[in-house]
Order: structure tokens, then sequence, then C-alpha cells
């Protein structure tokens, strides 16, 4: 069984960071798939890449002629505010209700 | 109502623009198939074995919002205004795609309670067209996965050619009701696959176009860089019909490319002798991930000998046949996808806290720090949750050169594979690549779903096409030894749709396998 990349302590930073509330059941089949994932990017490191090869971040070049020119920095106020303001979970007097926020000491 | 029924869509347009046929005619008869064969929708909670002879495409069933759309297309006959070139052809939405008044869901708990505030462009389109929104169907939650067993609507849709099978995924939903005649065409959505892949299982059209082809406003973002919606239709005709009215730039997309839309209707009518059409060994080998293990192995003989026999009847038609096209990096296309997916999953995802809209916790909190962990954590299935953990990993600052930007540089290779066979100065010229659409059949309920990796390498043969932006069409040509639907895939340059659609109809007027309604099967 080789090292296992994501250890116990990793994966709860990632938790953390990720902002998740899980059970141990789900904690343990996440960080097993976890690492059997990264077995397969490991497949990544036996393809032969020159250093200067570049990044591809969009498959299709976006060339200027098909590009979408800048658009007019000008405010358009979405016509329905009040559809967005009835999704929130919980409102009052037209602001979104949050439990409290925590501040910490710099 | 069978006479309706079997007709194409394009058909039923014609009828409806001619007066022979009322759009509340073709409705009706729409949701009778509905009611006979889908049985209950998918819900939260829902049981996922109920009913297992039914197809359960559906979410979220918008029969009376299809009625006014109907009435409104014959008012206009009535007026004497021509309503559109998808004049009262009933089609579903994959549940992905925000539509004003419905609930928007990604087949997610987090999102199960959203109701779309506007309409997304492709969606729009196809309404002003004349089309006839039936609802919206089932999918992988928020996308993530090739089976639609992951969706948090339960039950998950079925096969219709046998509905132990899955119907692939993740625009499973789509591909499953129109191969069941719920519907005549579905708007889907592929980022690795997705509309490909299903398509094949459920032995109908799934076509992705050109990333930047088709608008992604309203599109529930997955992959920013690699989704792209497409047509789901029983022919390649109306899959054409389809991309006609839903193509073209869009001032709401910055990344919906300035590009005109050709005819493609014209464009299928045009002659295929003289096009050249490669085949390439890279795509006769798979890699199997049982269990984590990666071993690579030939293709399946009866999918080879499918693409063999479709290369055979475009041969015969004066296609000329170039073999042993390299295209060495397709095998690199997952384990990228692995990575590059993931990191765009995690940003796209951090978006849904229960603060503005959404699942909220229903239990007490301290504070904001645990509402959000609790929230996310409740709302969240499985899936999603894998590929933000594994986003959040790659790009990571300590990380990120080993894997992100390696990903990102083994997507330009990719790409360059594909730049190569279809350059006009090169040494192949292809017009189009043939190949499988995916390693195997639709595969049972149940058999892959929980190994994250086995499920991913469903996509093996479909998402290097992501990665490079270039469009591809999955065609039904043929049944297996187990009487289920195998297709081939065609890809094709950028922005050139219309070539491959042409190819796409000369191979299904070749092949045995016409376009038709599953009868409802269970094996």
């Amino acid at each position: 069984m080789p090292e296992e990349e994501i250890t116990p302590e990793l994966f709860e930073h990632l938790v953390e960071l990720a902002a998740f509330e899980l059970s141990a059941e789900e904690a343990e089949y996440l960080r097993a798939e976890l690492n059997k994932q990264l077995n397969a990017i490991h497949e990544l490191e036996a393809v032969p890449l020159p250093p200067d090869t570049p990044i591809t971040s969009h498959g299709v070049p976006y060339t200027p002629e098909i590009s979408a020119p800048p658009r007019e920095d000008r405010w358009q106020p979405f016509p329905h505010p009040e559809k967005l303001m009835a999704q929130a979970p919980e409102t009052e007097d037209g602001y979104i209700v949050v439990p409290d926020i925590p501040h910490e000491e710099i | 109502m069978e006479e309706i029924l079997r007709m194409e869509a394009h058909e039923i347009a014609a009828a409806v623009r001619a007066g022979k046929l009322s759009a509340r005619t073709v409705l009706e008869a729409t949701l009778e198939r509905i009611a006979a064969v889908d049985g209950i929708p998918g819900r939260i909670g829902g049981d996922p074995e109920a009913e297992p002879d039914k197809i359960h495409a559906f979410i979220t069933r918008t029969a009376e919002r299809a009625r006014a759309q109907a009435d409104a297309v014959d008012a206009k006959i009535a007026a004497g205004e021509d309503p559109g070139p998808l004049a009262g052809v009933p089609f579903t939405v994959k549940d992905i795609f925000v539509v004003e008044g419905t609930p928007s869901t990604a087949a997610s708990r987090i999102l199960a309670n959203y109701i779309g505030p506007y309409t997304a462009t492709p969606v729009e389109r196809m309404e002003a067209a004349g089309g006839v929104m039936l609802g919206k169907v089932n999918l992988d939650e928020f996308t993530f996965g090739s089976s639609s067993e992951s969706s948090a609507f339960k039950p998950t849709p079925r096969n219709p050619w046998d509905t132990s099978r899955v119907p692939g995924g993740s625009s499973g939903g789509s591909a499953a009701a129109v191969a069941a005649g719920e519907g005549w065409l579905s708007l889907g959505t592929d980022t690795a696959g997705s509309i490909r892949q299903p398509a094949a299982f459920c032995g109908v059209v799934g076509l992705k176009p050109t990333y930047g082809r088709v608008s992604r406003y309203g599109l529930i973002a997955f992959g920013s860089s690699l989704d792209t919606p497409g047509p789901i239709a029983r022919s390649v005709r109306d899959a054409a019909l389809m991309l006609q009215v839903i193509a073209g730039r869009d001032p709401h997309d910055a990344t919906s490319a300035a590009v005109p839309v050709p005819d493609y209707l014209a464009a299928l009518e045009k002659d295929v002798r003289g096009l050249r059409v490669g085949l390439s060994p890279d795509y006769f080998r798979i890699v199997r991930a049982e269990g984590g293990e990666l071993v690579e192995e030939p293709l399946p003989a009866e999918i080879k000998q499918a693409v063999l026999d479709t290369a055979e009847r475009l041969a015969n038609m004066g296609v000329e046949i170039v073999e042993d096209v390299p295209m060495p990096h397709n095998r690199y296309g997952i384990p990228a996808y692995f990575v590059i997916a993931r990191v765009e999953a995690a940003s796209n995802l951090h978006r849904y806290d229960g603060v503005k809209y959404g699942y909220r916790t229903p239990d007490r909190v301290a504070d904001m720090r645990e509402m959000y962990r609790k929230s996310r954590g409740q709302g969240f299935g499985l899936q999603p949750k894998l590929r933000i953990l594994m986003g959040m990993y790659v790009s990571a600052a300590q990380y990120s050169e080993r894997y992100y930007q390696r990903a990102l540089q083994v997507r330009t290779l990719i790409r360059r594979d594909f730049e190569a066979i279809f350059d006009p100065e090169g040494k192949y010229r292809l017009d189009a690549l043939l190949t499988p659409t995916t390693p195997t059949a639709a595969f049972p309920m149940g058999a892959v779903y929980g190994d994250s990796v086995l499920m991913q390498y469903a996509d093996q043969l479909t998402v290097a096409a992501n990665h490079a932006g270039v469009p591809g069409i999955s065609v039904p040509v043929t049944t297996d030894a187990d009487g289920l639907p195998l297709g081939v895939q065609l890809l094709g340059r950028d922005f050139d749709e219309a070539t491959i659609l042409r190819l796409a109809r000369a191979v299904e007027d070749a092949v045995d396998f016409k376009p038709q309604i599953t009868q409802i099967a269970q094996k």
C-alpha cells in the first residue's frame, strides 16, 4: 500500500477550508476517494513536458475577432430585485439576516 | 397519438407552422406519453427503488406552463404569424439551467428550494422559437457523474432500453426522456462527455458544440472553461434544428464567440464525398480503472467493430478514411480533468453558503462559521464535497505547480493533438475524427456508483474534446449482444459543427439503427 498523500491531518485542514461538517462515515469515504483519484492524477507525471510548454485555460483560442468587446461600464438595475431577496433564507426590512459574525484580533 | 409521437421534431414544427397540426394536440399526446412511462418524479428523500419499470426522467413537470406556451403558438398560427422553427415542439431542460419561475435545483439539496429569477439564454431562445418546455429533467448532482445516480432527487432516471441500467450522465434525464418519447429535444450540458455519453447509452443523438458556440448564461456553473450546452435529439436533423436556434453570440456571456452561425439544416444536404475522416489507434485502447488500479486494455471488440463498420459505410459513400492518426495525449484527458475540473468546481461552489439563497441549516448555530459548515455539510452530497476538496488541494499554493499548472500544460498538448490532425496544411488534413463514444454500453444501476475513479473513466473517450474545446457528436449505430445501443463519436474543427452534423447524418442514413422511440424494457 503506497503512502497516503491525503493524511487524516491534511484532510481535516481541507475540510476546514471547504467549510463542511462531515460525519465520520462521509470523511472516511471522501479521504479514500481523494487518494484513489490522486493515483490517477499521478499519470500526468509520465507526460514528457518541455518546461516552456504554455498552459491552456481555454481550448478554443479567443482571438480579438471572435471575442466580445468590453462592455460599457454602465449600471443596469435588475428588473426584479424582490425575486432575488425572496430567495434569501431569512430577511428583515429588506436586509438578509445572518448569525453572529465571529471577529478575531489580528 | 402514436402517429404524432413517431414524427420527428422538424416534421412536427413543419406541420404546426402549416396549420395541419395544433401545438396543443402535440403537447397533450406528449403529456399522455409522460404519464404512461415516467412514473413519479425525483424528489429529496424519495425512494431510489420506487417503480423500477419507469423512467423517472423528471424533477419538475410544468404542464400548465407548457399548455400556455402551446396555446400561444396556436394563437399565432390563427393570427397568421409564424411562431418560429421549433413551433409546437415539446422539449425538456436539464435542471442545471435557470428558468424563471421554476425550481432550478442542479439536483442538489442545496438548491432544492431555489426558484429561477430569470431564464437561461438557450431556453429563452427555444421558447422564442415556438418550443414548448415540458419541465426540468434529472441529472447527477451539479452534473458530477456519468450515471445520474448522484442526484439528490430520487428515484434517479433509468435507461429506457433496460430500466435496470443507468441512462448515463450527467444529462441522463435528458437522454432518457428523448429516448422514451417524453419530448423531442432536450437541452443538456457537456463538461467531459455529459451529453454524448448518455446519448450513446440511450440510443439517441447528442451534440457538444464548440466551447463558446452556445451561451452559458443561466447555466449553473461547474467547470467554466469546459461547460458546453447542447442538444439531445432522436435524429441528427433534429439536433441540427435545435443547434440552429440556440447557437450564437449572447451579450450576457462574454465567452460566447462572435462567430457567424451557418445554416446547419442546409449543411445536412451536402454530399460527404471527398471528406477526410480519421481513425486513431489511441481511441481503440482504453484504461480500466477498477478499484483505483489503472490497467490499459483494448477497446471491447463489439465497440471497435461498430466504429470500423461505420468507417466502412462512410468509405462506401466516398469518404476518405485516414488510418493510424496519432492522438497520443488522449489517455491523459481524465487525469488532467481530475485536476482542472475540480479546481473550477471548487471555485464555483464556494458561493453556496446558506446566506443569499438555497439551503440553510435549520439547526441552532453559534455563529456564521458554524452556519456555513452545517449548511454546506447538509446541503451538498458526497460528489460535490469530493470535487471541492480535491479542487482545493490541487490548487493550493504549495501543490499548484505540481498539479494544476501541470494539468493545464498537458491540456495544451491535448489541444495540439487536435490542431495537428485538423491542420489544412498538415499531414492528416482531417475534416473529422471517428471514435467510439464510450468504453462500454450502459452499465447496471449500482455497479459503478461510489467508485469515483471508475465512474470518471466512463468519460475517457469524450473528455479530450472538452479540454480542446472542439465540437463532438454521438450517433447511435447498432446494438450489442445484450441489445443495448452503441454510439460512435465524430469530433470536428473549432466552430465546424456543420461538417460533423453532415457526416453524422450520413452515418445515420447508412446504418440499420433508425431514430425511434424506445420500447420501455426491463431485462
